[in-house]
């Protein structure tokens, strides 16, 4: 797994579990994929293995990965992850960030949420055509 | 092997004193390292690393205090200590007549746990050819030399001392991956001391700030993120901040702005300033923590000495 650490900003572990949660927010890791163990993830990326294992637990206690028997560690099923209003308060924080910014930029909340909408079509665009670049 | 209770430390350091020409070199150093673990050790220059690490590696002999390596003093049988040691510094230190294939015949004489195999693939990994002479190689080139013969007897503890110095991007990349493929096999332990506190901030369990001969502190790269916080404030010119507390120390003015690094394990009392606007929280950096625990005036530390797991 490509995952790209920065030395400022956010925590190592977040960082790791934002772009894990990126995968499977893409679909890009899906139900039941296996991830890397912790020690290779943690040799790959040059980082201790008890802030992979951090990143891990904090997937685990989210729903979104699971531990089995067979010792792997794996994309949880959908309905084993966090009720819609877990998962929004995740959402907080960069909400935050967003209306930071609208407020700075003198953007009206109608404004905010059209070009929201707006975006979300422009990007489901690029996906399918990526994916019918990669046909 | 004798079992006994600190069996679980790889280093165990007790009030160790040393001094150099009727200075203080080293005021009272207590470090314990559990095994298993990836310990950093950061500081100005002079503030005592190197001094600290020949007394691990039996090449100084601790005048006051203790200094225990796997069990043993490594002053006084340092042979039995180093054989199950790994030394990597800074300094080009390998003899640079031989070729890389003599060095390595040079260590599996020294080493009764050297393991031809890892040696084999260490040296493909770095492209190291047996008929290459050291002078010939690069200066990233010989460090991965020198980290080959440190890790490839598989010690129980590696001793990094400043060993990405200087280096390239990719050769301290294959540094970093020894030092965690060493403890990811069970039970092994690294000391890493190096200038370079992102990589000291990756790697690392706990990390102990050397400063003025003792340790200053020591914590774990999560409890910055659990109990710390900088917090900026906004002031007028004329405003003056109060003197370092053991919870808010490291004041740093840029124009109207002033920051802090705040301990606290809850969000309760942030500390208020008549005069002074907060305007933001934030992480602290391992820079901004170094930075600011050299510079705080009081030297009592409450927060941060409980850090330790080996306590």
């Amino acid at each position: 797994m490509q995952i790209n650490i920065q030395s400022d900003g956010l925590p190592i572990y977040q960082q790791i579990a934002n772009q894990i949660r990126y995968r499977i927010a893409a679909r890009n890791l899906k139900p039941g994929d296996e991830v890397p163990s912790i020690r290779s993830l943690a040799e790959s990326l040059r980082v201790n293995p008890n802030t992979v294992a951090r990143a891990y637990r904090e997937l685990e206690t989210e729903g979104m990965l699971e531990k089995r028997r067979t010792k792997g560690t794996y994309v949880a099923e959908q309905d084993h992850q966090q009720s819609i209003r877990q998962r929004a308060r995740q959402l907080e924080p960069h909400l935050d960030t967003l209306i930071m910014y609208a407020v700075q930029l003198g953007l009206s909340l109608d404004h905010v949420t059209e070009q929201l909408r707006e975006r979300i079509e422009v990007l489901e665009k690029r996906r399918t055509k990526n994916k019918e670049d990669l046909a | 092997m004798t079992v006994s209770s600190d069996d679980k430390l790889a280093v165990e350091v007790t009030d160790l004193k040393r001094s150099f020409h009727g200075k203080l070199a080293l005021n009272g150093i207590d470090l314990k390292i559990p095994r298993g673990t990836i310990q950093g050790l950061v500081g100005l220059n002079g503030a005592g690393k190197t001094t600290l690490i020949r007394h691990l590696i039996g090449s100084l002999k601790a005048e006051k205090g203790q200094v225990k390596v796997l069990g043993q003093n490594p002053a006084q049988d340092p042979e039995s200590v180093l054989k199950q040691v790994g030394y990597m510094t800074e300094e080009d230190s390998l003899p640079k007549w031989m070729r890389v294939g003599e060095l390595i015949d040079f260590c599996r004489v020294i080493y009764p746990t050297w393991d031809d195999s890892y040696a084999k693939e260490l040296a493909e990994m770095f492209s190291l050819s047996r008929q290459t002479k050291l002078k010939g190689l690069s200066k990233g080139q010989r460090a991965r030399a020198g980290l080959l013969v440190a890790i490839a007897h598989r010690p129980l503890l590696l001793v990094l001392d400043e060993p990405s110095s200087g280096l390239d991007p990719i050769a301290r990349s294959d540094i970093l991956e020894a030092v965690i493929r060493t403890i990811s096999d069970d039970g092994r332990t690294v000391l890493f001391s190096s200038h370079l506190l992102d990589e000291v901030d990756r790697v690392c369990d706990h990390i102990s700030l050397l400063h003025d001969g003792k340790i200053l502190a020591t914590l774990r790269p999560e409890d910055r993120d659990n109990q710390m916080q900088e917090l900026t404030y906004q002031a007028a010119l004329s405003w003056q901040p109060p003197i370092d507390t053991d919870r808010c120390f490291g004041w740093r003015r840029s124009g109207l702005e002033w920051s802090v690094v705040l301990v606290q394990r809850d969000d309760t009392s942030t500390p208020i300033f008549p005069e002074a606007t907060l305007i933001e929280r934030g992480p602290v950096s391992l820079q901004r923590w170094f930075e600011a625990r050299v510079s705080r005036k009081s030297s009592i530390s409450v927060h941060e000495s409980v850090a330790n797991g080996a306590s």
